[in-house]
C-alpha cells in the first residue's frame, strides 16, 4: 500500500532543499503520478459515460497488465537489453500490456456485463465487483508462480520488484536540489500523446461519434444504425488498453507492483474520475492530476499514512457538495 | 385490394411483444403500402410505441412476422433495420442533447458513405426546416421542443429511408409548430415517402392519412380509410371527443 511513496522519497536529491525546492519536487512527483492516475481514471469514466457502470474491475485489470509486463521482462531477459534495446523493451511492454488489457476488458464486458444489459443496474454492479475479486485472485495466483523475476519473493501477496528499465539519473545534474528524471519525462511523453489521441478519436472519428451517441441515448443510437453492443465493446477495449499502458508506466515509474496495486491506484483513479466529473474525459485528466498533486502534497506536508484519508475525504466531499465534479456541470460531454 | 394498388412495403402479421411476463401486444397485424401514409391511433398506453419499437427490432418479437420490402426482420438487429431503409422518429424525439444540430443530422447518416449524397440530403433537410440551418452549430439540447422534433425528423431522413415511422411528432409542441410539422409530413408524402404515423391527435392524423388503424390495449380493433374512420361513431366517441 505504501510502495510508490517509498520509492519516490528515495529519489529525492541528496542536496539540502529549501522550501521552494521541496514544493517543486512534490509538484513534479505529483504531476507524474497524477498522469498515471488520469490514464486509469479515463477507463472508469469512459465506461461510466457509456453504460453508467462503475467498473470496479478496472483497477484490477491494470494489476494484471503490470504482472504481464513483469513476466515478459523475465521471460525475454529485458534487463539485459541495453541502449536502444532498452527503448525497445519499454515499447514492447507498453504495447503488449495495452493489447492484453484491452482484450481482457473487452472479454469481461462480453461475458459478464453484456448479458445483463437491460436488467436492473444493481445486477451489473454486482457483476463488476465479482469480476474485481476474480482478477485480484488471478493476480495473487500469478504472483505465487515460481518465477525468478519475481524479486521480492514469490510469496503470492509479496510486492514484486520491477526492474529499473528507465534511468533514474537526475536530468538537471547531480548537484541540483530538484530531481527530474527520465522517468518523469517518460510518463509525460507516453501519456500526453495518448490523451490527445483519445480526445481526437472521441471528437472526430466515426467510432468516437458513435460512442458519444450511445452515451447520450442508446436507443436513438440504435435507430441511427449504430451497433450499440459493438460500440460498448470498443469502449471497453480502448479503456482497457489505456489501463494497460498505465500499468506499465506505473511499474516502470515506481519499480514495484503487487496484487493490490489495482485496488489502491484504482481507488485514486476512481476518485479522480468522480472529482473531475464522472463521464467527462477532460474531467478525468484534471481529476487525475489533482489527486496526484494532493497525494504528493499530503505525503510531503502531512504524513504519508494520512494520504488515503485525505483522498477519500475528497471523494466524500465531492459526492456531497458537487456530485457532478469539477468539470461535470459545464462540460457534460460524456465519454 | 385491387390489382393496381401499390405493393406492400411493411407487413406486420400476428405480432406479440411485451416487457414483463405478459404480452403488451396481442397478435397485431397491419400493413403499409408504398407511398401511403398510414396512421395508428389509440389511447395512451395502448401499445403504439411498443409496436414501432418492435418493428424497429429494439423490442423483442415474441410471436408473429414482420416483413419489410420482402425481408423477414425476425433476426435482424436494429442497426440493420435502418440500413434496409426503415427509419423511426421515436417518441419523445431522443435527439442527442450534447451533439450539435449538424452532428445530430450526421448521426442519421451513420451507415452511409457517399459524402456528396449526404451533403445533398443535408441541404434538403435544411430546406424542409430552415430553423435547423440557423441553429446548426448549437447543441441539440438547447433547441425548443418543436425544433427538436424537426431535428429528429431531419435526422431520420438523413438515413435515406424508404419508409418513415413517426411516433407522436406533435406531442408537447406549440400548436404553430404542430402545423409546421404536419405540413412537412405532407410534403414528404408528396415527394414519395411512405409513412406510418402514430398520433394522439387523431383528427389531424386521420385527415392526413390514406388509411388508419385503431389500437386498444394491444390489439387492432378497427381499420379503414382515413375518411371512413373520421366518420365512424366509435372513433368519434373515443378519439375525436364528439
Ligand atoms: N419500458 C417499459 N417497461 C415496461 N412496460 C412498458 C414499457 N414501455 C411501455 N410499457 C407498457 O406497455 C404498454 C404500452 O405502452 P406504449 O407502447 O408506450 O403505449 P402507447 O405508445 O400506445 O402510449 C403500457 O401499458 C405501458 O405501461
Ligand atoms: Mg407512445
Amino acid at each position: 500500500m505504501i510502495m510508490s511513496q517509498a520509492v519516490v522519497s528515495e529519489s529525492v536529491a541528496p542536496v539540502a532543499m529549501g522550501w521552494g525546492d521541496v514544493l517543486s519536487q512534490q509538484l513534479i512527483t505529483g504531476v507524474s503520478n497524477g498522469m498515471i492516475i488520469a490514464m486509469i481514471a479515463i477507463g472508469y469514466t469512459m465506461v461510466y459515460g457509456i453504460i453508467e457502470l462503475i467498473n470496479f474491475a478496472h483497477g484490477d485489470l491494470c494489476t494484471l497488465g503490470s504482472f504481464l509486463a513483469l513476466t515478459m521482462v523475465g521471460a525475454l531477459g529485458m534487463e539485459a537489453w541495453a541502449g536502444m534495446g532498452g527503448t525497445a523493451a519499454v515499447v514492447t511492454l507498453l504495447i503488449s500490456s495495452a493489447v492484453f488489457c484491452g482484450a481482457l476488458n473487452w472479454t469481461i464486458d462480453r461475458v459478464a456485463y453484456r448479458p445483463l444489459r437491460g436488467k436492473p443496474k444493481l445486477a451489473l454492479l454486482v457483476s463488476a465487483i465479482g469480476c474485481s475479486f476474480i482478477l485480484v485472485n488471478i493476480a495473487l495466483f500469478w504472483g505465487g508462480l515460481p518465477m525468478e523475476v519475481f524479486g521480492g519473493g514469490n510469496q503470492a501477496a509479496a510486492p514484486k520488484d520491477f526492474p529499473s528499465l528507465i534511468s533514474n539519473e537526475n536530468l538537471l545534474g547531480a548537484q541540483s536540489a530538484i530531481t527530474v528524471t527520465w522517468r518523469d519525462l517518460f510518463v509525460v511523453i507516453v501519456t500526453v500523446p495518448l490523451m490527445i489521441g483519445l480526445t481526437w478519436l472521441v471528437k472526430s472519428t466515426r467510432l468516437g461519434k458513435a460512442m458519444r451517441a450511445v452515451a447520450q441515448n442508446p436507443i436513438a443510437a440504435a435507430l441511427m444504425g449504430i451497433d450499440v453492443n459493438r460500440v460498448i465493446g470498443s469502449t471497453f477495449l480502448i479503456g482497457g488498453a489505456l489501463g494497460g499502458f498505465a500499468s506499465v508506466i506505473y511499474a516502470l515509474y515506481n519499480n514495484t507492483i503487487s496484487f493490490q496495486m489495482g485496488y489502491r491506484t484504482g481507488m485514486d483513479a476512481f476518485t479522480a474520475a468522480v472529482l473531475g466529473g464522472i463521464g467527462s474525459l477532460p474531467g478525468a485528466v484534471v481529476g487525475g492530476i489533482v489527486i496526484g498533486l494532493v497525494r504528493a502534497l499530503s505525503d510531503g506536508y502531512i504524513e504519508a499514512r494520512w494520504t488515503n484519508s485525505v483522498v477519500f475525504g475528497i471523494l466524500i466531499l465531492t459526492l456531497v457538495f458537487r456530485p457532478s465534479g469539477i468539470l461535470g456541470a459545464k462540460l457534460r460531454e460524456k465519454v | 385490394m385491387s390489382n393496381n394498388s401499390p405493393p406492400v412495403l411493411l407487413s406486420v402479421r400476428g405480432v406479440s411483444a411485451g416487457y414483463g411476463p405478459s404480452d403488451v401486444l396481442h397478435t397485431v397485424s397491419l400493413e403499409v403500402r408504398e407511398r401511403e401514409i398510414v396512421t395508428l391511433i389509440g389511447a395512451n398506453g395502448a401499445g403504439k410505441s411498443t409496436t414501432l419499437m418492435t418493428i424497429s427490432r429494439i423490442q423483442k418479437l415474441r410471436a408473429g412476422v414482420i416483413e419489410f420490402a420482402g425481408h423477414n426482420l425476425a433476426s435482424t438487429p436494429p442497426d440493420q433495420v435502418v440500413g434496409m431503409g426503415l427509419a423511426q422518429v421515436p417518441e419523445g424525439r431522443r435527439i442527442f442533447p450534447r451533439l450539435t444540430v449538424r452532428e445530430n443530422l450526421e448521426m442519421g447518416g451513420f451507415l452511409r458513405h457517399d459524402q456528396a449524397a449526404m451533403n445533398r440530403d443535408l441541404e434538403r433537410v435544411y430546406a424542409l426546416f430552415p430553423i435547423l440551418k440557423e441553429r446548426d452549430r448549437q447543441q441539440g439540447g438547447t433547441l425548443s421542443g418543436g425544433e427538436q422534433q424537426m431535428l429528429a425528423i431531419g435526422r431520420a431522413l438523413m438515413s435515406e429511408p424508404r419508409m418513415l415511422m413517426m411516433d407522436e411528432p406533435s406531442m408537447g409542441i406549440a400548436p404553430i409548430l404542430v402545423v409546421r410539422i404536419f405540413q412537412a409530413i405532407k410534403q414528404l408524402r408528396d415527394e414519395g415517402m411512405t409513412i406510418l404515423l402514430v398520433e394522439q391527435n387523431a383528427r389531424a392524423a386521420l385527415r392526413l392519412a390514406d388509411r388508419g388503424y385503431v389500437m386498444e390495449t394491444g390489439s387492432i380493433t378497427l381499420s379503414g380509410l382515413g375518411r371512413e374512420l373520421l366518420d365512424d361513431r366509435r372513433v368519434q366517441e373515443a378519439y375525436l371527443g364528439e
